[in-house]
């Protein structure tokens, strides 16, 4: 409704029309009335039902909640990243007039779309130096995930019943384990240090003959850590196993060779890596060949593993995110650690207590997380309006219980209660971090203040030592 | 065809000046910083091909600002923050310098 009224008014505008106001006023109007209309009509089934009168919500006028004082800055690139406008510039084209269903062979419309799908098959192949056919497009790492977890636990389940993992992986990763120990597959989810980094020893340890698969994140999106990838790789190579990274956070930012690296199977994500939401890859291996069990059946699209049309669009954005990451990856990855030391020098040059969780060597400097002792992250969250930013992954970003991947680190509760993640991007300016450290600084100061806690340090009084009398 | 000193710094001017235009804060400040960057490592380029097919590539990025700055200011946003309190210190500071103008005409 708002993208046609707003054409409307455009192609008034180009026609000469000189008043455009009304056009424009029509255009807003149109949208609330929209809107009222919806969310007025859904029915909320958590909702209390009152006999008699069914109780209706009010809808929100987001409009006024927004702050007066301009948009917040984003620094939460770990959760999406906004667009390329070249990724934009290479999609507009097939969101407008080659609209081919890229699997139909019989006419031109088709033709015009598997050849630009192919060729953004061919950038993401470029990418990661693997050929384009073993390439798949998905939804998203999410579904990437699943399909490589599962897939491979279905095919392969009749003789091997283990996969192994570590407990700092996304939910995706986790809850697809679980989905598979309910199906008495056995899975070892391995403990990290306390840099979040995994032991290879114990990775040794871990696999058993009937292991099908190991599944280890490249970088972790709470904490930016860098897991060895090369030695498990070789490890998983040697010992005839799967190996299975979601490089979500990685693909993209990192310089990633699927064959030096011996890796089998990888999800990637088009949103973190500037393209658009709503697609994803998998690389699977051909030689030798990994075998999955799709979760999708149907047409026999991408080799059958994933059946269902392409969104070439979508595609499309995916291969011109990837062939644009791989041409400004060195000068992405200078920026990043830019950024990253500026903020660390300013937020260490006048904070005592902070403290950065992960390991800060083996990580991805566009990935800061810190915990402020004596500060509760949310209330340092709500003072920092003005800045986007996460205590961790967007997905339990609506619950208030710490991290648990800060809790497998071994992070203390008070201290996972109180982190917050800088995530910089391609697009963070270099005075969107000083603003956000000056306002850290200013905020974290202040509510120190308020804090008996730290009034407490202060007159040099050990927490740990004091017994909390219960009511 | 060897490409002239003239036309690679009209190019760049142009460029600059396009990629100002673009209403969206963040990408106004990429666009110029890599504009700046990729020509400051061109100044090193001495063999003709690799001058021409970087003056190519950059006039199709041109070509790319210049769509994506239509695109970007028929669905333009609310400014950012540290744009309007930029703003603000800017007419705060006018404000300022005209009183004090006021003054001296008035003494």
């Amino acid at each position: 409704m708002i993208r046609l009224s707003q054409m409307y008014a455009l192609g008034q505008k180009s026609r000469g029309a000189k008043d455009i106001s009304t056009a424009v006023y029509f255009g807003t109007f149109a949208v609330n009335q929209y809107c009222d209309g919806r969310v007025s009509n859904r029915q909320y089934a958590t909702a209390p039902q009152v006999l008699g009168l069914p109780k209706e919500r009010k809808p929100i006028d987001f409009t006024k909640q927004l702050p007066t004082d301009g948009r917040p800055l984003y620094l939460d690139a770990q959760a999406t990243t906004p667009m390329d406008p070249r990724v934009l510039d290479a999609m507009l084209p097939y969101l407008t007039h080659y609209h081919g269903n890229p699997h139909s062979r019989t006419h031109a419309y088709g033709w015009e779309s598997e050849k630009a799908m192919e060729a953004a098959r061919k950038q993401v192949a470029d990418l990661i130096n693997c050929d384009p056919s073993e390439v798949i497009f998905t939804s998203g790492a999410t579904e990437s995930n699943n399909t490589a977890i599962k897939g491979v636990a279905h095919f392969y389940g009749a003789k091997k019943r283990h996969i192994i993992t570590t407990q700092t992986e996304h939910k995706c990763v986790l809850a697809s384990c679980r989905q598979l120990e309910g199906e008495d597959f056995k899975v070892t989810y391995l403990p990290v240090n306390n840099l979040g980094l995994i032991s290879m020893e114990e990775l040794e340890k871990a696999i058993r003959p009937d292991t099908a698969l190991v599944t280890i994140m490249f970088i972790n999106n709470e904490i930016g850590v860098r897991q060895p990838i090369r030695q498990i790789g070789e490890l998983c190579k040697s010992k005839n196993i799967f190996f299975h990274t979601d490089a979500a956070q990685a693909a993209g930012k990192v310089p990633i060779d699927v064959n030096d690296l011996n890796i089998d199977l990888m999800s990637i994500s088009g949103h973190k890596i500037y393209g658009p939401k709503g697609v994803g890859a998998l690389y699977v291996r051909k030689r030798p060949r990994v075998r999955l069990e799709p979760i999708i059946n149907g047409g026999g699209q991408e080799r059958g593993l994933r059946s269902g049309t392409v969104p070439s669009p979508l595609g499309v954005g995916l291969g011109a995110a990837c062939s644009i990451c791989k041409q400004e990856m060195d000068y992405d990855h200078k920026w990043m650690e830019l950024l990253s030391k500026r903020l660390m020098d300013k937020i260490y040059g006048s904070l005592d207590y902070v403290v950065r969780n992960g390991d800060p060597v083996n990580s991805y400097p566009g990935c800061i997380n810190l915990s402020f002792a004596y500060v509760e992250g949310e209330s340092l969250l709500m003072a920092l309006k003005d800045v986007a930013l996460s205590s961790g992954s967007a997905c339990t970003s609506a619950s208030l219980e710490p991290s648990y991947v800060l809790r497998a680190i071994g992070t203390d509760d008070d201290m996972a209660h109180s982190s917050i993640r800088f995530g910089f991007g391609r697009f963070t300016t270099m005075a969107e971090v000083d603003y956000t450290a000056d306002h850290c600084i200013k905020n974290v100061k202040k509510l120190r203040e308020m804090s008996p806690l730290w009034e407490m340090v202060q007159e040099g009084v050990d927490l740990k030592s004091i017994k909390w009398s219960r009511h | 065809m060897a490409i002239s000193k003239n036309h690679v710094l009209k190019l760049y001017k142009t460029m600059l000046r396009e990629s100002e235009k673009f209403s969206s804060y963040n990408y106004r400040l990429y666009a110029l910083r890599r504009v700046r960057d990729t020509f400051k490592d061109g100044k090193s380029l001495t063999d003709s091909t690799e001058i021409t097919e970087a003056v190519h590539k950059a006039e199709e990025t041109l070509e790319i600002i210049k769509r994506q700055v239509v695109v970007g200011n028929l669905y333009a946003a609310e400014k950012l923050v540290i744009e309007k309190k930029a703003e603000k210190e800017l007419t705060s500071r006018q404000g300022i310098r005209e009183s004090c103008l006021d003054g001296d005409r008035n003494t």
